[in-house]
């Protein structure tokens, strides 16, 4: 199993620990990485807040690199995930757009490679299957809530590959970790991150909203495969907290370090320093790690 | 309340309801009111019109009154009302073609905070291909003084402990081909409202396709 790998922008700097531990578990389930050379940012929602053909053109340009590669690309970040699948959905079967798009980046894009989240790629190509024979401390006893967001399975015609009201991939890997999935409503409720800068306020409330659903369905912590969702819901966690008068303490984590951890990778990939609610007390507590 | 005088919007309204159906893909006469789009917003408590409402608009041609709304600019893209919509209109894709709308005709902009963000986000991503924390956050300080400039100071200076943000910015060895990439889409936008506007179906108005010219460009 190959992919292009096109890491986006966050997991060179908000997100390190995230792209630390997707190659490393990606290497111990035999899933070989090729990093697309000189990839650029997809835009993300800024380029198709406001332009359609820059939001089209932007990733078109790493795609283009990834058909030369004849790879498949697979995107840890939701977001890049999206504007990924969404150029190739839009392009695939028009000419004019997709004539357009290739103008624009002066390379022919011929819209033949797929795009994957990282999610897909481990919990549906690899399967929950393989990973349980990789598990060499299951993670007994932790309770997590799977979070989705809005971006990795929504809409249903440029995604494609889990439910988009109650999709389940994560918690089957969940589960094949020796970790306990809770079952809660919130699982693709939109966090607000590309409001986070701009409207705080707003994004405040929607991330208390997910904590306090998470929280009252009995989860010890939240699972995430999207940096803007980590960094949102864990990096504005203690700001929540003190607006709504309230404790949480719910670490956030991506979903390849819980793999990381019960597949017996070194700690030091797993990047919890770089964590606003550190998880090691929760899971010295369990007696995980 | 506001009396609105439908028949006046006469044929410029069809044709914007038609150009908004047309960039965003979708039918937007398909949409018959239910409101399942805007229970489902997560944002629509901060809207000045619900979802279905700018749908409505846009169905009777009320450009000003879509065009000017803060909900274009509040809704986070989290897709819920297109993924929900039981007549398959792609709601979040109208709200798409009506910001690129509202920027490049130079509408005012209610929710000016998302727009300079959006704006140094991608000046960051023109200058050298990839996005730039640190300076994008820098820019939408600057961008929106006088207004809470010390606001996630603490945030910003846990994530600099924490080595979460860069200080010197990432930028690719073929920046120039990122350059090319902006300034060619302004090109094709331009020459493509021209077309339009030759052909009368276009807008009236034009301040440019309201993009950052490589990193300096000032327009909000």
């Amino acid at each position: 199993m190959k992919y292009a790998y096109y890491p986006g922008c966050s997991l060179h700097s908000t997100a390190t620990e995230y792209d630390a531990t997707t190659r490393a578990v990606c290497a111990a389930l035999g899933v070989e990485l090729a990093e697309i050379p000189d990839w650029n940012c997809c835009g993300a929602t800024s380029a198709h807040a406001t332009n359609h053909l820059l939001s089209l053109a932007l990733p078109a340009r790493d795609l283009v690199k990834a058909e030369n590669m004849g790879l498949d690309v697979v995107a840890p970040c939701a977001a890049c995930y999206s504007r990924m699948a969404t150029t190739l959905h839009e392009t695939k079967g028009n000419e004019v757009l997709r004539r357009k798009v290739s103008e624009i980046i002066g390379a022919d894009f011929a819209a033949t490679a797929k795009a994957k989240s990282l999610l897909e790629v481990l919990a549906v190509d690899v399967g929950p299957k393989v990973v349980e024979t990789k598990v060499q401390k299951p993670l007994k006893g932790l309770k997590v809530a799977a979070y989705y967001g809005c971006l990795l399975v929504r809409p249903p015609d440029v995604t494609g590959w889990d439910d988009a009201e109650n999709p389940q991939s994560m918690e089957r890997l969940m589960t094949a970790l020796g970790a306990e999935a809770v079952d809660w409503p919130f699982k693709t409720e939109c966090c607000g991150a590309s409001l986070s800068v701009s409207r705080t306020d707003v994004v405040l409330k929607l991330v208390n909203d997910i904590l306090a659903m998470a929280k009252s369905c009995g989860a010890d912590a939240l699972v995430c495969a999207c940096p803007m969702c980590q960094a949102n819901l864990d990096g504005r966690q203690p700001a929540v907290e003190k607006a709504y008068k309230t404790t949480y303490h719910l670490p956030v984590f991506y979903f390849t370090q819980l793999m990381s951890l019960a597949m017996g990778i070194d700690e030091w990939k797993l990047g919890f320093r770089r964590h606003s609610i550190d998880p090691r007390e929760l899971l010295h507590a369990k007696e995980i790690a | 309340m506001e009396v609105l005088n439908l028949t006046a919007v006469g044929e410029a309204g069809k044709s914007f309801a038609a150009r908004v159906g047309a960039e965003a893909g979708t039918d937007v006469y398909s949409c018959y009111q239910c409101g399942k789009c805007s229970a489902g917003c997560p944002l629509s408590y901060e809207m000045d019109f619900q979802p279905r409402q700018i749908m409505r608009l846009v169905q009777l041609g009320l450009k000003d009154l879509a065009l000017k709304s803060s909900t274009i600019w509040l809704c986070a893209s989290c897709a819920t009302c297109t993924t929900r919509c039981p007549r398959e209109v792609k709601i979040a894709s109208v709200m798409d073609v009506l910001r690129a709308m509202a920027r490049r005709e130079g509408y005012p902009i209610k929710e000016k905070g998302i727009a300079v963000f959006h704006r140094n986000f991608l000046n960051t991503v023109a200058f050298g291909g990839r996005s730039y924390e640190l300076g994008m956050i820098l820019g939408y300080k600057l961008g929106t003084l006088p207004a809470q400039p010390l606001k996630d100071l603490d945030l910003g200076f846990t994530w600099l402990q924490q080595g979460k943000l860069k200080f010197i910015p990432e930028r690719i060895k073929d920046a120039a081909a990122i350059r090319e990439i902006f300034s060619k889409t302004r090109e094709i936008e331009q020459a493509d409202l021209a077309k339009e506007r030759a052909q009368g179906s276009g807008p009236e108005t034009g301040h440019g396709a309201g993009l950052p010219a490589g990193g300096t460009e000032g327009h909000s």
